[in-house]
């Protein structure tokens, strides 16, 4: 071969390899997109004339920019006018119906965390509703209504209270606001004062607070002793192991702004169902009315 | 040049995210009456308060003296209502536990029909995207001339819209932890505790309200025509309009 010739095969060999290599770096964008990787497809109609195109899209466009327009309008100002009363009672049951969905997940077994003692917060106090006027602790007594064969309330005194078995958990109390703090409490668990003073059940059956907390009747309202604070438990809830009748916090007795001389604690529900100076503590079928529920809050107020 | 019918967003996923504006909408403002009883979180570094999301005297706006007289004084009655939103917690309570289902409904039935219809295909993100989703953001500062090629939405977007379904997911999460953190405790505990949550769902709901303002941005820069889509659901394309790299189902009944 003369070297004019194998000068001309090799220019022909440079542009086939450089074809390969253009065509090779379009299928490469090809592929390297994320629509062909995931086989993303488009959908395009027929081909029409701009006049047709333009025509069929205000059509369109007509046609759902009224209903969405209309849909707006009704849900805008169906929420403006809806009165409030209605909206207040949408909003009630809605609590009422997020209780029952809780209440259909609900372990008494489920434990909130608790911590160890280094992790303690510096106390925090908020609120003193049914704590303003002149109080002596040392004349308290705690009231128990509702209790198994009795109608008149039962009248306890804080000693009768700590004689029953003490519990010391480190628990963190949440606040509706949206805070938290930790806390160490000791007192009486609920449960086991309830074994000791039986509430009634709703059969008249004798009340097994243990094995059988179903046939218990259904509620317990607490009120400090001027009335001026109140709060409704569920019993499922008050009957956790970790729902204490507190009289000790972070390892000193209650003061008198942290609800002494016995108040609740528990990490079930938000601290505004935690009373504070408990003066009277009712076993009743009914609902029992509650001081922040009145208010709007959720009477529930579950964790 | 004959011009064609492009289908862009199905029925559902229009309705979908028109009715999901509404309730995110009241989800972050009954959010925002439960953060301001309390207002827990600024920018803080190393214990210094960088940045309040609210100053000291939003809190007390009501209470601003101007000349004898408050402000709720000078303005109609609802001007009240607005001053006084520091007092407005369980209204916000009662309206999150309200706006929270519709919003986890209709967040389920998006997944779920973006799952069954293949429209993930356009949404999700592979690892190439975040290269060329710096190529996008590129060619938006006007830096970069050629885009890589896309079908109906860019790297970039994917990226975005995948996230802001995962910050809808993680809101949910870390929502339920914060609701029950004694019956979900493993959760909470997942979340790193109580304190945590809070603060994840905190700074995700900010994490919505900036994707929110670059989304209403990118939309007006985009133009009409594509606003205009996600309610007809179509964009007029020009017929000759190559679009070589993305399959097309050509005269699609659509």
């Amino acid at each position: 071969m003369n070297p004019e010739n194998e000068e001309i095969l090799l220019e022909k060999v440079r542009e086939i390899e450089q074809q390969k290599r253009e065509k090779a770096a379009v299928e490469a964008e090809r592929q390297a997109n994320t629509a062909t990787i995931l086989n993303e497809m488009r959908h395009r109609g027929e081909p029409l004339e701009p006049e047709a195109a333009r025509k069929q899209m205000s059509q369109r466009s007509r046609r759902n920019f009224l209903i969405g327009g209309a849909t707006a309008l009704i849900g805008v100002f169906g929420w403006k006018w809806m009165p409030d009363g209605t909206k207040q009672s949408l909003l009630t049951k809605t609590f009422r119906f997020n209780e029952r969905v809780s209440q259909l997940f609900y372990r008494p077994s489920r434990l909130s965390p608790e911590f160890p003692l280094d992790r303690v917060s510096p106390r925090r106090m908020n609120g003193l509703a049914g704590m303003e006027g002149e109080f002596d602790a040392s004349n308290w007594n705690l009231s128990i209504g509702g209790l198994a064969g009795r109608t008149e309330d039962l009248v306890l005194s804080l000693a009768e209270i700590k004689a029953l078995p003490r519990t010391e958990m480190t628990t963190e109390l949440k606040c509706v606001e949206g805070w938290s703090i930790i806390v160490n409490w000791a007192g009486v668990r609920f449960s086991d004062f309830a074994a000791a003073y039986l509430p009634k059940t709703l059969d008249g059956s004798q009340p097994d607070v243990f094995n059988h907390p179903d046939k218990l009747i259904p509620y317990v309202s607490m009120t400090t002793p001027d009335n001026g604070y109140y709060v409704g438990w569920d019993m499922p809830s008050i009957l956790h192991p970790q729902t204490l009748l507190a009289y000790e916090m972070n390892g000193e007795p209650l003061v008198p702004e942290h609800g002494a001389p016995l108040r609740l604690a528990s990490p079930t529900k938000y601290g505004i169902k935690q009373i504070k100076r408990i003066g009277r503590i009712e076993f009743t079928a009914d609902r029992p009315k509650d001081y922040w529920a009145e208010q709007g809050y959720d009477w529930y107020s579950g964790h | 040049m004959q011009q064609q019918l492009e289908k862009k967003h199905p029925l559902a996923v229009r309705w979908l995210h028109w009715i999901n504006f509404p309730l995110l909408t009241m989800m972050i403002w009954s959010g925002l009456l439960i953060y301001w009883a309390n207002q827990a979180y600024g920018i803080r570094i190393f214990g210094y308060e960088l940045f309040k999301f609210f100053p000291p005297w939003f809190y007390e706006i009501s209470k601003i003296d101007f000349w004898g007289y408050k402000l709720p004084d000078y303005l109609p009655a609802w001007s009240y209502e607005w001053s006084n939103i520091p007092f407005r917690l369980a209204e916000g309570i009662s309206l999150h536990f309200f706006f929270m289902w519709l919003f986890a409904v209709n967040g389920v039935i998006y997944i779920i029909y973006t799952i069954v219809s293949g429209e993930w295909r356009a949404i999700l993100p592979v690892p190439g995207s975040f290269k060329r989703a710096v190529t996008v953001a590129l060619h938006d500062m006007k830096i970069v001339k050629k885009l890589p090629p896309q079908g109906k939405y860019n790297d970039a977007q994917r990226i975005a819209y995948t996230s802001v379904i995962l910050m809808g997911a993680g809101s949910l999460v870390t929502g339920l932890a914060i609701y029950k953190p004694l019956q979900l405790a493993w959760l909470t505990s997942l979340m790193g505790g109580y304190e945590w949550a809070r603060w994840l769902h905190f700074w995700l709901t900010i994490f919505f309200v900036l994707f929110f303002l670059v989304h209403v941005f990118q939309v007006i820069v985009a133009g009409w025509s594509n606003f205009r889509s996600m309610i007809t659901g179509y964009e007029i394309v020009d017929a000759s309009e190559a679009v070589p790299t993305i399959a097309v189902e050509e005269g699609a009944k659509i």
